[in-house]
Order: structure tokens, then C-alpha cells, then sequence
């Protein structure tokens, strides 16, 4: 709060004539600085708390650092990426935090397409649908992959339950690789789906109805209309929601690790099979204590970002030329 | 335009120009949304999507209020069983939920508070007060977006050893005491909501510019800033990969405190269910109460979005 008080009540004592021409002053200052001071503490966090530690991290990742005697910083170079590199855990995590995002990505923007499309039409009770869908996003990692933990589970799970009514087997979801990355990914499609379904539908409301009478005239179908119409006009959130997803699913760390229950959750699994970039970060550096690889592992990961956000520039590019 | 949403407005898509002068519209409605009438397959779907959301919250509480023995059982249990209130006590005591229930209140509270104030105050800048590089760096809060605090994690874990906030509070609390999405939202909703003439109006009055913020533009604030105390308030309750590098386990916050009832050496399902049920009680109890105005906070801040 301090920061935004930049101006002190005018002297009380002054004369009439040079309190008024201080207050003219003071008044010029409070129009020129009191902007600044508004917007002062969003910056001081971000650049105290992210900006910050994001350029050190690229420094301590030239260095071995251990977490018990942080203040020893030895230099290394460029060891902490050669060791990376050449570790076979970085190219799985790499692997895994693929395609965990693409098989919980995409599926889920579809069906909050799908949703948003649905709780659009002129309906009772809109309000309660809406609510219900927005509820698991109310729900924090914790409690929601302890509960799809045990709706998994292989004996006697919800899930393998209602599958073996129609014949299947008990599926291990813990050790089978891409039984457990399936499971991971709708632990996250659950929570998020609602979510992004009422981004698209407050964007599908913004179309003026003026476009739908045209394509109706036009003698397009339903079917047709949405994919000229609506998709079209709600492009701006579907590649916001793509960026916020995508920015998610290279962070995955939570879900991984409750799903692995205690100490098969932070090497994702015995065989790592689904261990991802953050869970591989959290295991260098809380668990073997090298501070130096795990923020090394960091900016790999910004890194990585970066090269998506450069190919998914790109893509749009080469698409908005082709149509 | 949220509660306006909500209501079901007559067909316009129906309405032609050259409808009946008979009866005249009272309220001219932006023309906008499709206004197709939901068909009996469309509610099955709809119900049929609430049924996934709801359910495995609906199972929280049936395996929480039953005993191992009948949570392992083939089929499934579906009804609540008798032991509600025995498993959450036994939660409560073994994953020291209620300290960390205060904990994640005090760090909840906090965020939402702060961000509140300094989301409104920076909107309110950025979005009625002229400045010199206002554009640019409104940018650069939009740009903030796109940079993942996890990635500071090594560095900011070695700054809050320095600070003597390991383990503390502080160390969660500070580095999201207010954050771009709540920046952005603010200045969305007083760009529309905030006549220019009244901050004017106060300017010659001789208000200074904290005046003018504490008496003209907080009480037209007051909605969005509760909605978005809500919303920031469920991020921080539900926050976890900085708290769990953050936090011990004698100082957690709930989604923190919930892991251990996992790691546990002798798994005790009803008492991880009971666990998970207690730490998601405070926000179901939340939107139970403002689901539809916090619906209404998160579709008004992504139209523009």
C-alpha cells in the first residue's frame, strides 16, 4: 500500500498564496507519478518473484550447487546440459510431458468445444449446468488425483469395475505406461474441461446472430454454420485456451506425482513411464539434491516453451496463407 | 451481461423484421448468441456431462463416510455409508488438516485480498489514466502471462532459505500477491464500467488521483473485485507445485497436507477420501453459494481475452 500513496497532505500552515501554488504543483505530480505508482506493485512481484528467478535460474545452471550448502556456487559450464543431454530420464520426461499434453490437450478443448456448443442453445436450468461444469475446476490437484487415484485402482476401482461389465479385463493403470498416462491426462481433461467450456461460450455470445441468419440464407447447416460461423468467430479464445493448455501441460507435476502415490510418484512410476519434466526437475533437485541439474531441467523446459510457441507461430502463418 | 445472459431471452432468432407492431420490445438486446431452442438430445448430453463433473465428487463423499472394507467391495458402493463423520475426524487428526486448513486460509486470504487491491488499482491506471508507454506496458502484463512461475522454482527456493522464509508462509504468500490475469480483468471491467466522465467530474473537484480511486472508482468496482477475489481465491487454495517444494510437512496447506495421506506406509482409503473431502469442502461450500457469479467473473473476463 505504501507504494501508492506518493503524495503527503498539504501543509496545513502554509500561507494562502503558496499553498495554493504548491497544491497546483503537487497536483501535476500526482498526475504524472500516481499512474506509475498505481501499476508499481504487479512489476515489483513479477520482477522479484519470476523475472528474476527465471534469468538466475540460466546462472545457477552453469554451476553445481547442492541443496545443503546452497551458498557454494562451483562453476561448471556447460556440464549440467552436456549430463542432460546425454540422460536417457531427460528424453523420457521430454517424451512423457508430450504426450501426456497432447492426449489431455486435445481431447479436452474439443470437448469444451462441444460443451460450449451445447450450453449455448436457449435452455432451462442453463445456470446448474453451467455451475456443474465449472465444479471440478473447484477442485484442487490434491483431492482430485487422490480420487481418480482410487477410481483407477486395479482391484477394485470404479473404473475397472464398469469396464468389466463389458468384458475387460482389470487394467493395471499404475505400471502400464500408457494405461497410466491416460489416466493422468483425464485427470486433467476433468478439471479443466468445464473451465475452457465457459471461455468458449462467452465468446460464442459475442457473435452477432446477424452472421448465423446470413450463412442460414446462404443455406448452410447447422453443421455447416458452426464450422463457419462459430468456429471463425471464437478463433481468438480457441488460441488462448491452446496457449493456457499448452503453458499447462508442459508444467505437469502435481497429477504424475499423487497418481505415483509416495515415492513412485516423483520418478513417475518405477520405470518412469510417466514421469515428466517437472516431476524429473523436483527429483534432481529435492531428491538428489542437485540444484544446478534441476535448474538446468528449468530452462530446458522454458526452452521448450519458447520452440512451441515458435512452431505454433509458424503453423498459423502457413494456415492463414493456405485459406 | 452476465445476469442478462442467464436469463432466457425471448426468440429473436424467430423475430423478423417485419414482425406484428403489436408488441413492442421493452428492452432493445444486442442481437448476438444463437438462440436455437435445446432439443431432448442436447439435455441428455448436458446431463450426461454434469453426471461426469459431479460424479467422482459424489464418490469422495460415499468412500469417505464408508470403511475399507466396503470401499474395496465388487460392485462399487453407491450409497453413503455410516461412517462420515468418524473418517473425517480420523483425517483430520492424522493429516493435521486443521492447521493446515488455517494455513491455506491465511494464504488464500492474503492473495485474494492483495491481488484484489492491486489488480483494481492497476486497472483502474491502466485503464482511465493517461501515461506516457500506458500501451506498452500493458503489453508487457499480458506478456507476464505467458511465463510459468515454476520455472523460477531453483532460484526462488534459494532466495526464500536467504530470506529466512523457508517453510514459512511468506515464502507462498509473496511471490503471487498479485498476479497479470487479475491485472487485466480489472482494467477490462473499468474501461466499460467506469464513465470517464465521473473520474473527470472528480479531477475538478480537486480530488487527487488515490481519492478519485478510493471514491469513485471502488464502489463501481465492487462486483469484478468480488469476483475476482473468488476466483483468485480458488487459485491460491488450490495452488500446489510451489508450496510443495515450499512447505514442509509439520507448515502445509491443504493440497500439501493431502499428499501424506497417500504416502502413507499402510494405505487407509476412507482416510484419504475423507481427507480430500475436507480440503474441497470449503470451495464446493463457495460455489455452492456464488457458482453463478463466479461463472459469470470468468466468462465476462474472457470475452475480450
Amino acid at each position: 500500500m505504501a507504494t501508492s500513496t506518493p503524495l503527503p497532505p498539504p501543509g496545513a500552515t502554509a500561507p494562502p498564496g503558496r499553498r495554493a501554488r504548491r497544491s497546483t504543483l503537487l497536483h501535476r505530480l500526482d498526475l504524472r507519478a500516481a499512474p506509475y505508482a498505481f501499476i508499481a506493485p504487479f512489476f515489483v512481484v513479477f520482477a522479484a518473484f519470476s523475472f528474476y528467478p527465471l534469468i538466475y535460474t540460466c546462472w545457477i545452471s552453469l554451476h553445481h550447487v547442492e541443496l545443503s550448502t546452497l551458498n557454494l556456487m562451483e562453476w561448471v559450464g556447460f556440464d549440467n546440459y552436456t549430463a542432460l543431454w546425454n540422460d536417457d530420464r531427460f528424453w523420457n520426461a521430454l517424451r512423457n510431458t508430450f504426450t501426456i499434453g497432447v492426449i489431455s490437450t486435445v481431447p479436452q478443448l474439443l470437448m469444451a468445444l462441444g460443451l460450449a456448443h451445447l450450453l449455448n442453445y436457449r435452455l432451462r436450468g442453463s445456470a446448474f449446468f453451467r455451475v456443474a461444469a465449472l465444479t471440478p475446476y473447484a477442485t484442487s490437484v490434491g483431492a482430485a488425483a487422490l480420487v481418480f487415484t482410487m477410481l483407477f485402482e486395479r482391484d477394485f476401482g470404479m473404473i475397472n469395475w464398469f469396464l468389466s461389465l463389458f468384458g475387460v479385463d482389470h487394467i493395471d493403470w499404475e505400471s502400464n505406461k500408457w494405461a497410466a498416462q491416460s489416466a493422468i491426462s483425464s485427470i486433467v481433461i476433468w478439471r479443466w474441461t468445464g473451465y475452457n467450456a465457459l471461455l468458449y461460450l462467452a465468446a460464442m455470445q459475442a457473435i452477432p446472430l446477424e452472421r448465423y441468419e446470413a450463412a442460414a440464407i446462404d443455406g448452410a447447416s447447422r453443421w455447416q454454420q458452426f464450422l463457419k460461423v462459430t468456429i471463425p468467430g471464437i478463433r481468438s479464445t480457441i488460441v488462448f485456451t491452446i496457449v493456457l493448455s499448452t503453458i499447462g501441460a508442459t508444467q505437469l507435476f502435481g497429477e504424475p506425482l499423487i497418481f505415483g502415490q509416495g515415492p513412485n510418484g516423483i520418478t513417475g512410476g518405477a520405470d518412469n513411464q510417466y514421469q515428466t519434466l517437472g516431476l524429473l526437475l523436483y527429483e534432481e533437485g529435492w531428491k538428489n539434491y542437485q540444484m544446478g541439474r534441476a535448474a538446468t531441467v528449468a530452462w530446458a523446459m522454458f526452452l521448450l516453451l519458447i520452440l512451441l510457441f515458435l512452431v505454433q507461430r509458424v503453423l498459423r502463418r502457413l494456415l492463414s496463407r493456405t485459406s | 451481461m452476465t445476469t442478462d445472459s442467464l436469463r432466457a431471452r425471448p426468440g429473436t432468432r424467430t423475430r423478423t423484421p417485419d414482425r406484428p407492431a403489436g408488441r413492442p420490445r421493452l428492452l432493445p438486446r444486442p442481437r448476438a448468441g444463437r438462440q436455437h431452442h435445446a432439443g431432448p438430445v442436447t439435455y441428455v448430453l448436458l446431463a450426461l456431462a454434469a453426471l461426469v463433473s459431479l460424479f467422482p465428487l459424489y464418490w469422495t463423499m460415499v468412500a469417505a463416510s464408508s470403511d475399507n472394507t466396503r470401499i474395496t467391495q465388487t460392485p462399487p458402493p453407491f450409497l453413503p455409508g455410516p461412517h462420515l463423520l468418524d473418517n473425517l475426524g480420523k483425517a483430520w487428526q492424522d493429516a493435521a488438516l486443521g492447521k493446515a486448513m488455517a494455513n491455506s486460509l491465511i494464504v488464500a486470504g492474503t492473495i485474494a485480498l492483495s491481488t484484489v487491491l492491486f489488480a483494481t488499482l492497476a486497472g483502474f491506471a491502466f485503464a482511465k489514466l493517461r501515461f506516457r508507454g500506458r500501451n506498452i506496458l500493458l503489453m508487457l502484463v499480458i506478456g507476464t502471462m505467458l511465463v510459468p512461475p515454476q520455472l523460477g522454482v531453483v532460484p526462488l527456493f534459494m532466495m526464500m532459505t536467504q530470506l529466512g522464509w523457508s517453510q514459512q508462509l511468506p515464502s507462498v504468500i509473496f511471490p503471487t500477491l498479485v498476479s497479470a490475469v487479475g491485472v487485466f480483468f480489472m482494467r477490462q471491467y473499468l474501461a466499460e464500467a467506469l464513465p470517464d466522465e465521473l473520474v473527470e467530474a472528480g479531477r475538478v473537484d480537486g480530488a487527487h488521483s488515490l481519492r478519485i480511486f478510493w471514491s469513485i472508482v471502488l464502489p463501481v468496482a465492487r462486483p469484478a473485485m468480488a469476483v475476482l477475489f473468488m476466483i483468485t481465491f480458488v487459485h491460491a487454495w488450490n495452488d500446489f507445485f510451489w508450496p510443495y517444494i515450499a512447505l514442509d510437512m509439520e507448515n502445509p496447506t491443504v493440497p500439501v497436507a493431502l499428499t501424506k495421506l497417500s504416502e502413507g506406509y499402510i494405505r487407509d482409503d476412507s482416510l484419504i477420501m475423507a481427507g480430500a473431502l475436507l480440503g474441497t469442502l470449503p470451495l464446493l461450500a463457495m460455489f455452492l453459494v456464488f457458482g453463478r457469479q463466479i461463472v459469470g467473473g470468468i466468462m465476462q473476463g474472457a470475452v475480450k481475452g
